[in-house]
């Protein structure tokens, strides 16, 4: 056969719907959120675009104490051949239990975590590490890292006293298959992920490592795979407005010799 | 065509059911014996742990139908993992279909488990399930491995090389995820579908 061995497991490029009421919405720093487009239609737009994987997150969620309303997390399963994960207001094996029986292959749960961390364990033993993601909002305080609670609605937004890397470490312990760091202080900002946190991130884990916060332009990309090593980046407003099309993304990674999936 | 999805215990099995849906298929999700004995193709699913999805089997009286079909057969994933002797997760017997132990991806620097994401399989025999996959890229989502040997179809590489799709007379089983490996999944699948009965 002709085509290129990969040396090892292409990286991933992930777009992240953030979806609230049924749409698909963005905010800037978790604020002023506005409607992009239908869950169904964007995310049939990925999958054709050559999006290694989705994530969706239901940001009114977990503030406001309710589960996901998971009808649209089959719709989205039969329309989409891509793996996608569900966040947002998964809180015990029942609702995780749900969302994965109608077709999601990962949940990512964030405040409930912290809330109780004997969750991560729960999960864990119910359905695998495969399929546990742990979503972690981190914030740098001086020279070290500290994670946020509660915070899809700014106003409910909590800190619960803990170091980011400890949490990592702790997450991973627990069982957690695949964590998404999300830096606060990037997010929306466009200005770039944050090297320094996710390469002190990527020290801690063992596990599959998902950059989040501060994609802006194409570069930013290169720089989070090749000077952090995470395993896939995340990022929302620069995939939704078509300022950085998927497939030309892959093909600049690619021949700055960064392990891609073809589109 | 009929085709049963054994119900193998683990949450997330509607995903397989929508992908054989989206090939035209009307599968039906069982743990009844005789159903899975009279369809046409059956499908082994499975996520999670080796040790309670052969459990789940057992307390359905299944692991001996199962032995016994001779149509043709697809394992994904755990499922696939179940056609083996035995597995070194909780060290638990396996349906012994095929005669190898699958062991844990190798611990080594930089390398992340569970292999998670999209990874290509190479050296793929001439065989009606691989026919037009070389090469293609495939959704990998596990900690542990099947070595290579007579039933390798074709491999993959994750630290070590180990057996990516599989074949053992009319079993056959992925790795992967065909069920969300874009339109390379869909291929294994429908060549699935087109196996003629044995």
């Amino acid at each position: 056969m002709n085509t290129p061995l990969p040396v090892r497991v292409a990286r991933r490029i992930v777009p992240c719907l953030d979806v609230r009421d049924g749409q698909v919405v963005k905010g800037v720093k978790f604020r002023n959120h506005r409607v992009i487009g239908d869950i169904i239609e964007l995310a049939g737009r990925y999958r054709d675009e050559g999006a290694d994987e989705l994530v969706f997150y239901d940001i009114t969620a977990s503030p406001e104490g309710r589960s996901v309303d998971i009808d649209w997390v089959r719709r989205v399963s039969e329309t989409i051949d891509i793996p996608f994960c569900v966040a947002g207001g998964i809180r015990s094996i029942g609702s995780a239990g749900r969302v994965l029986e109608q077709g999601a292959d990962k949940i990512s749960i964030n405040t409930p975590a912290l809330e109780r961390p004997g969750l991560i364990d729960e999960l864990v033993q119910a359905f695998g590490s495969q399929c546990v993601v742990i979503g972690v909002d981190s914030i740098a305080d001086g020279d070290s890292y500290t994670v946020r609670s509660h915070t899809g609605t700014p106003d409910a937004m909590k800190t619960p006293g803990r170091d980011t890397l400890d949490w990592l470490s702790e997450v991973v312990a627990r069982g957690a298959g695949e964590v998404v760091l999300n830096c606060m202080s990037s997010d929306g900002t466009r200005d770039g992920y944050d090297i320094r946190q996710l390469a002190e991130a990527r020290k801690r884990l063992p596990v599959p490592l998902v950059a989040s916060g501060g994609a802006g332009v194409a570069d930013h990309f290169i720089e989070v795979f090749e000077q952090a090593d995470v395993d896939a980046a995340l990022a929302a407003t620069v995939f939704h407005s078509g300022q950085i099309p998927i497939p030309g993304l892959k093909q600049l990674l690619a021949s700055a010799g960064i392990e891609v999936r073809p589109c | 065509m009929s085709v049963a999805v054994v119900n193998s215990g683990g949450a997330n099995i509607s995903s397989v059911l929508h992908a054989l849906k989206r090939l035209g298929t009307e599968p039906e999700f069982t743990a009844d014996a005789n159903v899975i004995r009279a369809a046409d193709r059956v499908i082994l699913p499975g996520v999670g742990a080796a040790g309670s999805a052969m459990e789940t089997l057992r307390a359905h009286g299944l692991t001996e139908v199962i032995r016994s079909l001779t149509q043709p057969v697809l394992g994904i994933c755990l499922g696939m993992q179940l056609l083996f002797d035995s597995s070194a997760e909780d060290d638990t017997r396996l349906l012994g279909l095929i005669p190898a132990r699958l062991e844990r991806l190798p611990d080594k620097a930089g390398l992340r488990i569970p292999h998670m994401g999209w990874n290509a399989i190479r050296n793929t025999a001439s065989d009606p399930l691989t026919s037009g996959l070389a090469g293609k890229w495939f959704y990998f989502v596990h900690s542990y491995a099947a070595p290579v040997g007579d039933w390798t179809l074709s491999s993959s590489t994750h630290g070590q090389t180990f057996s990516a799709i599989v074949r053992k007379d009319n079993f056959f089983g992925s790795q992967f995820h065909p069920e969300r490996s874009a339109k390379g999944g869909a291929e294994l699948l429908r060549n699935f579908m087109g196996i003629p009965s044995l």
